[in-house]
């Protein structure tokens, strides 16, 4: 470690790094997606048309993304309320974070072929 | 570690002793007295660390079941169009639903960036500008989607 740094490395800062940056991410996102929802009040063709590009094959793979995002910031959020609360969490935090890691890997390969299915069947044909 | 289990032998038991006593005291053991500064933050700190956990555990189910919703469930993205939000915001309940997820991820992302800004932001005219926009555009967003909620309008055309 180069000295005057309070980084510490291994699992519990990148855990720490992991959420920060899928926290601000999902964030901008929010912005977008009310302004988006807003055009509701505009009229339906106005919304339709912009619902229209989250269908495309590219923002598909960014909706996959978004999902990859919130999945770990809901599960590591899980378990630093499990650190912050539960007597023996800061014990089992690397644990935690693994199961963390299995749930999420998991959850990914259930939300590919739903997320990314109606991508796949515009660029392949049905 | 615990003290009990500190065991000391040896002549320079003492010394071991002192060490241990200066390295750990110090930060926390500091009683307040009259003299001691009160803090001008009140406790709004830690109502937001709080917050962020109390809200983080509402906001796992709420938009778990939003993607499940929007992005898995009959035909994932496919089927959102103006018809499929009439139909969901025909019901209070998920007028609540939608409502609650929009305060809730709108308060718990905006108190996550003003930490941000005050870790990385080192200039007080950064910080200031920058927590400026951050708060502008949570009350707009904030504003925007509630009123959207409240007055959708399925007959719009």
């Amino acid at each position: 470690m180069p000295a005057g740094t309070l980084y510490r490395g291994r699992e519990g800062m990148w855990s720490w790094v992991a959420h920060r940056v899928t926290g601000v991410l999902i964030f901008f996102f929010l912005f977008v997606h009310v302004l988006d929802t807003a055009l509701v009040r505009v009229s339906p063709e106005d919304y339709d048309k912009v619902v229209a590009t989250y269908k495309t094959p590219i923002v598909a793979l960014l909706e996959y993304g978004l999902v990859a995002a919130i999945l770990f910031h809901a599960l590591n959020g899980l378990r630093v309320i499990a650190v912050d609360f539960w007597s023996k969490g800061p014990r089992y935090q690397k644990q935690m974070l693994w199961s963390v890691l299995g749930v999420w890997i998991i959850l990914m390969a259930g939300a590919l072929y739903p997320v990314l299915g109606h991508a796949a069947r515009v660029l392949f044909g049905s | 570690m615990s003290t009990s289990e500190i065991n000391l032998t040896g002549s320079s038991a003492d010394a071991a002793e002192d060490a241990y006593t200066l390295s750990l005291d110090a930060p926390r053991s500091r009683t307040r007295t009259k003299k001691t500064p009160r803090s001008t933050r009140g406790n709004f700190e830690m109502a937001a660390w709080l917050f962020m956990r109390l809200s983080g555990i509402v906001l796992v189910v709420l938009v778990l079941g939003h993607l499940l919703i929007q992005l898995v469930l009959d035909g994932g993205v496919s089927k959102i169009g103006f018809a499929f939000v009439a139909g969901r915001w025909a019901s209070p309940f998920w007028q609540v639903w939608d409502l609650a997820m929009l305060w809730l991820a709108m308060l718990h992302g905006a108190n996550g960036l003003r930490t941000v800004i005050n870790d990385y932001a080192e200039r007080v005219n950064t910080r200031l500008w920058l927590k400026g926009l951050l708060y502008t555009a949570t009350v707009f967003t904030i504003l925007l989607g509630t009123l959207v909620i409240f007055t959708f309008d399925p007959n719009i055309r």
